[in-house]
């Protein structure tokens, strides 16, 4: 039973199922699903759906943390993909030619692959610190996109690229698929090869992991690439949900709650250890807390304040002061346990001071 | 690259006062480095433009128009200088502002509304401080929770923007102090006023030298028995005083509150504060660097409004310079640890 309970995993989910029972309660609507012309609906489906964006970018971002770096040009990297994808299907005679926008989300996702290729560049070939490194991108990549699309909102009418946020396969969105995919992939590369071992050897001691002959360089590059790369995808499934690209609203913020999701999921900010499975239920988290917040009729625009909370109470509660109270406590019943806790602590402690 | 640097330098000055006296203000060079850019962008735009940017108008305008910008990047200064970083200012400049128009509006005086709105900013400061200090929350998630906040409470206190009618706000900026074509305004001496507060506290104080050995070494700095707790907490505090300030300053220029004004703000703050010199890991910079900084990146726009150009290539270009100014630094700090 203990050991359920001091599973990383257990303060996200035990929120994540507070928040599902909360709004079961308040509105029973809230899990029941309908079916129409063999297509699921609800509110827990919708929830599924509006998340890939997120899930996408906390992907990357959980990958790049990892490495004791973050992203912050996530959100510019989805409009210059936005951009790129809409102004190539704008472009071309048939809109609504499959193969057009095939062309059009590729070439996107390459310019964000580049884009990944140029932050990584900063951070592990210059030594550039990746807050300031990317902040770069965060500031130039929404004028960029602004310059592509010309200042203005482009906006298309394309079947197949709408498809891609607002289309159904089987019973369930597409866009859901798209989340499952990229958390199976990331999955199975970075826990099933040595890839995740080695991620968490850098992000942990950098120069211990080079000495120990880990090619850290690659590996810190090869973060910010995924990161891009997904980011770019969001940017396109962004795009395809409202059919345009807006180059000033594309992902603003988004940087800010992907992180809040890796953090919600149990992985430090320091780098290091990173849970996959940690960064999922934080981003249902968010999303959830989302629909809660608009479903008490709060304006959208106020929902900030609710996240600031949900902020401080995390990190207060994960912070080491408080953990020490908590230990203090559980010490003074099972002093064994206390100790293997208190070095635990003592470790923290040092990897803070550092 | 770093010996490279050495060699061409000393091949160009030899033994001399010059070289002398860079290796004694290593902390310093990027900060001259910023004034030099200023001077290139306005010879610049002087030949450029043909003869009409460097006017009395336009360099008043410069303050004028960047009042708030540079309240915001002298609070920052401070955070900066203690190894932290601040993204909360610019929605706290919104709460503030908005927060201060609201109050006005129901008939609350100007001396009681102004007062709120500095302590409005400086409570969100504080909780930044708090959580940075004693939870051991690393800046950048602390203030981001600040960020949130000032956000949202800005619309919690309105949604839409309320115009100002209070005269005495409104002088602020409308009245012109003249000199012949110069002139300043009172929002233009509040941000003069902050740089000066700020350099006065920073130099010269005892607080101000903890500042700075925070940046250099906190654990040192702790060790020498300094009040680094206190400090700290006190970096955050006024930053977020100063994002009080400049939303009554950003009040003033716009005669109204907007709950969606300085988005992005925070950005452009850190973005002048770099330009200026200040090194983010903390413990080297300046707040008159961090003026430079910011009269740096007003001339950027202006000359870019005057070329008639595409406002999006203010952000590729404050983009390009940023990263220009980092890689400078970081080489400057690999010399200085390459010496030592």
């Amino acid at each position: 039973m203990r050991s359920i309970w001091r599973h990383r995993l257990f303060w996200p989910v035990v929120a994540l199922l507070t928040l599902i029972a909360v709004n079961s309660i308040a509105r029973p609507n809230f899990i029941k699903l309908r079916v129409r012309d063999g297509e699921l609906f609800g509110a827990i489906i919708t929830i599924l759906r509006d998340s890939a964006p997120l899930m996408l970018v906390a992907l990357g971002m959980t990958i790049v943390i990892a490495t004791r770096g973050i992203d912050l040009s996530v959100g510019a990297i989805m409009a210059v993909s936005g951009a790129v994808a809409l102004t190539i299907i704008d472009g071309s005679d048939d809109p609504g030619n499959l193969a057009t926008v095939l062309i059009a989300v590729v070439v996107a996702i390459l310019v964000s692959m580049v884009l990944g290729v140029w932050n990584g560049f900063l951070v592990s070939v210059l030594g550039i610190q990746p807050i300031i490194a990317t902040l770069v991108l965060m500031l130039a990549g929404r004028g960029v996109a602004l310059l592509i699309t010309g200042g203005f909102i482009t906006t298309v009418n394309s079947e197949p690229f709408s498809y891609i946020a607002t289309g159904y396969l089987f019973v369930l969105p597409f866009a859901f698929f798209i989340s499952v995919a990229a958390i199976t992939v990331i999955g199975l590369v970075e826990r099933r090869t040595a890839l995740g071992v080695l991620t968490e050897a850098v992000g942990i001691n950098p120069e211990a992991s080079r000495l120990a002959g880990v090619r850290s360089r690659g590996i810190i590059w090869g973060a910010y690439i995924v990161s891009g790369t997904l980011a770019g995808l969001a940017g396109i499934l962004y795009a395809s949900n409202i059919r345009a690209a807006d180059a000033n609203a594309a992902g603003v913020f988004i940087e800010l709650y992907a992180i809040l999701a890796v953090v919600l999921g149990g992985t430090s900010l320091n780098g290091g250890k990173f849970s996959i499975a940690g960064t999922v239920i934080g981003v249902l988290i968010i999303q959830t807390l989302d629909s809660t917040i608009l479903f008490l009729g709060v304006p959208s625009a106020q929902s900030p304040v609710f996240f600031a909370v949900v902020v401080v109470v995390v990190v207060v509660v994960q912070s080491p002061r408080i953990r020490n109270a908590l230990g203090r406590m559980s010490r003074s019943r099972k002093p064994k346990a206390a100790v293997a806790a208190a070095v635990v602590e003592d470790k923290q402690k040092a990897e803070v001071g550092r | 690259m770093t010996a490279m640097a050495t060699r061409t330098e000393s091949r160009e000055s030899g033994p001399s006062f010059l070289q002398t006296f860079v290796s004694r203000h290593g902390s310093m060079m990027p900060t001259f480095a910023a004034v030099a850019i200023l001077l290139v962008l306005f010879v610049g735009a002087e030949i450029f433009l043909r003869g009409d940017f460097i006017t009395p108008r336009n360099i008043s305008a410069l303050l004028l128009d960047n009042a708030y910008l540079l309240v915001l990047a002298v609070g920052m200064t401070f955070v900066i200088l203690t190894g932290g970083i601040d993204l909360s200012v610019g929605s706290v400049m919104a709460f503030s502002g908005i927060l201060g128009a609201k109050l006005l509006a129901e008939g609350v005086p100007a001396f009681v509304a102004v007062p709120a709105m500095l302590l409005g900013g400086a409570a969100i400061g504080l909780m930044i401080g708090i959580l940075v200090q004693y939870f051991n929350v690393q800046p950048f998630i602390a203030s981001l929770a600040g960020l949130f906040l000032g956000r949202g409470l800005a619309y919690v206190v309105s949604l839409s923007s309320i115009k100002v009618e209070e005269p005495g706000i409104l002088w602020l900026q409308s009245t012109r102090i003249r000199l012949g074509d110069w002139y300043i305004t009172p929002t233009g001496l509040i941000a003069l006023g902050a740089v000066a507060v700020a350099a006065f506290v920073l130099h010269l104080t005892r607080f101000g030298r903890t500042i700075y050995a925070i940046g250099g070494s906190e654990q040192s700095a702790r060790l020498m028995g300094l009040k680094v707790a206190r400090a700290k907490v006190m970096a955050y505090v006024i930053s977020g005083l100063c994002g009080g300030l400049a939303g009554l300053v950003l009040t003033a220029y716009s005669g109204a509150g907007y709950p969606r004004n300085g988005i992005g703000t925070e950005l452009d703050a850190i973005a002048a504060v770099v330009i200026g010199g200040t090194i983010l890991t903390g413990g080297r910079g300046y707040v008159i660097g961090s003026m430079i900084g910011v009269f740096v990146y007003g001339t950027i726009k202006t000359i870019i409004s005057f070329m008639g150009a595409e406002q999006s290539w203010m952000q590729i270009i404050v983009g390009a310079l940023l990263l220009l100014f980092i890689v400078v630094q970081r080489a400057i700090v690999a010399r200085s640890e390459g010496r030592r």
